[in-house]
């Protein structure tokens, strides 16, 4: 069920500002991509519009054409929301719903996207989740406890269960380790990988050693110059592009010369 | 933790003026509160007490002081509990209008507007309701007795003069209805992006990540606001006394003109011509009615803590 990406010619607006320009690449399934590049550079940004989350911003648009499989994403008459169901996403800092138990956390898109499911198999489904997710031994005792009561490591992990019950085809993760500390970022990284077999997963990442060390594909932001539209420089299997970029740029960046 | 309040006893950190001189005056605010209300609560407890304790035929009505307050109550309890009925959804529902619906410059002007209702004093929605609504009330109140009588709240028979129960707590509502929408909007207003987020990525449509995010987090300022809302409606006084012609019976007949009295406009209406044994039997209507609002007070309480730590404030 994981799903392939294809973006064309993506031109992203803020109302009448160019924030990102001309992006094309192919996401493959059962892979982890990593966009990295300085901030400010519209990674997240390009993220964000990969699950249609951009447009939620007042008269913010795109140009150009993303294709999941072969569905159109911003063809004429899809629905953001049906959009959202099929490519899960996480946030920078951990968000579990503080009014929800672990429980009705990782139920919670379950009950959205399906009107009645039986209790038995919404255990099973939850169980699954949060073992998917690397939490259940963690929290089994505790299902009905509030999620905001666990730490931000166990938290970010009960956000990934709940991007994952639903069973999305992409799943995106915007900085997910840039709240946590090196314990929980490496339990989440090994969660990545783990989850790489079923999943498309694209990464927006800070941290140049991370992207080395989970992903299969880079892909470099950059801006052209202050004011100027963010652009993908580059994107190529992870080794290469951390040993032979074929981009000065992007050889600067990852030597540390900038950024 | 004793550990740790052992701990700052043994290396206390040098005490800075400023920090005596504000924490003594917010103490003192603190302790001012207490004193006030317990002043309050003795100057009704004693004032009432020789009607408490005096023959019941005394007392105005002459079969005790339970008897003539109980009406009283009623119809305070009544007014306000219906009031609330109609002012809770629709204060809920114009906060999220404005904070999630309307466009930026609507919900501003909208926002204003509400605010500056809220400040409009009760006596003017009274004059509002005996003037305006309580003729406009007529006709639909026969309509209402002739087609829902069998509902006991429309039995009728509809009074010409429209000075009903139903017109009170229509303008009960209205009153109530400013301030509470503006406490159930600046909660909506602080919803965390965070949460409005995490429940749209999941592929909800904007009703259900108001479900999800919004009305949960804003649950204890909605008990909140509603419980200011009641509070204000149990003790009006002015807008109840202009509109509500009484005859002091206990009915849920609200279209009739034989309704039930409130505590506060009854005190407000009888107070003046009063003397004697009948001051403190108003008085104690009064102590009662503080009590009704400290009970209703404390239960708001006690329903937010219940779910304390699903709160979000952890």
């Amino acid at each position: 069920m994981a799903k392939r990406i294809e973006v064309k010619d993506l031109d992203i607006y803020y109302d009448k500002f160019l924030a990102v320009q001309g992006v094309s690449m192919t996401i493959q399934p059962r892979s982890i991509t990593a966009l990295i590049g300085p901030s400010g550079c519209g990674k997240s940004t390009f993220l964000r519009t990969l699950n249609r989350m951009h447009e939620l911003v007042p008269n913010a648009r795109v140009d150009g054409k993303i294709f999941m499989d072969d569905e159109d994403l911003y063809g004429p008459g899809v629905d953001p929301v049906s959009v959202r169901r099929e490519i899960g996403m996480v946030f920078q800092r951990p968000n579990p719903f503080p009014t929800m138990s672990i429980y009705e956390n990782v139920a919670a898109g379950l009950r959205l996207n399906s009107t009645r499911i039986k209790k038995a198999d919404l255990d099973e489904l939850v169980e699954r989740s949060l073992r998917s997710a690397n939490l259940w031994e963690e929290v089994k005792d505790r299902l009905n406890r509030p999620g905001s009561g666990l730490s931000g490591g166990q938290q970010q992990r009960l956000c990934i269960a709940r991007a994952i019950a639903v069973q999305p085809g992409v799943l995106l993760m915007d900085e997910p380790c840039s709240a946590l500390d090196p314990i929980s970022t490496q339990a989440i990284e090994d969660l990545m990988l783990e989850l790489k077999s079923d999943y498309t997963i694209v990464i927006v990442t800070h941290n140049m050693q991370q992207a080395a060390r989970v992903s299969d594909v880079t892909g470099f932001f950059n801006l052209r110059g202050v004011g100027q539209p963010g652009e993908l420089v580059e994107i190529d299997e992870t080794t290469k592009i951390f040993s032979t970029p074929s981009n000065k740029a992007t050889e600067d960046y990852i030597s540390g010369r900038f950024g | 933790m004793p550990s740790s309040t052992e701990r700052t006893r043994a290396h206390r950190a040098p005490q800075r003026p400023g920090d005596r001189v504000f924490a003594g005056l917010s103490t003192g605010a603190g302790v001012l509160i207490l004193v006030v209300l317990a002043g309050v609560a003795a100057f009704l407890l004693t004032e009432a007490w020789p009607a408490l304790v005096a023959p019941a035929e005394d007392i105005p009505g002459g079969e005790g002081v339970a008897i003539y307050i109980w009406p009283l109550l009623f119809g305070t309890l009544l007014s306000a509990f219906l009031a609330l009925l109609i002012a809770a959804p629709l204060a809920v529902a114009i906060a999220l209008f404005i904070t999630h619906y309307a466009p930026r410059r609507i919900a501003q002007a909208l926002g204003y507007l509400i605010d500056l209702l809220a400040a409009v004093p009760s006596i003017i929605y009274g004059l509002w309701g005996i003037a305006v609504l309580a003729p406009l009330s007529v006709e639909p109140s026969e309509w209402l007795a002739e087609n829902l009588g069998f509902i006991p709240l429309f039995a009728g028979p509809a009074t010409s003069t429209g000075r009903t129960m139903l017109v009170a707590v229509i303008v009960l509502a209205v009153m109530i209805l400013p301030i509470t929408s503006a406490v159930v909007r600046e909660a909506f207003r602080q919803t965390p992006r965070l949460h409005e987020e995490a429940s749209l990525a999941l592929g909800a449509t904007r009703w259900e990540m108001i479900r999800m995010a919004v009305l949960p987090f804003g649950r204890s300022s909605i008990i909140g606001a509603s419980m200011l809302g009641l509070g204000r409606a149990l003790g009006e006084t002015m807008a109840v006394a202009i509109v509500l012609s009484v005859s002091g019976g206990v009915t849920f007949n609200l279209i009739s003109s034989g309704n039930p009295k409130t505590i506060a406009a009854n005190i407000a209406l009888d107070f003046p011509e009063s003397t004697g044994i009948a001051v403190n039997t108003l008085i104690a209507s009064g102590l009662v009615l503080f009590a009704v609002t400290l009970l209703v007070n404390m239960a708001a309480r006690a329903v937010i803590n219940r779910r304390r730590e699903f709160s979000g404030a952890n």
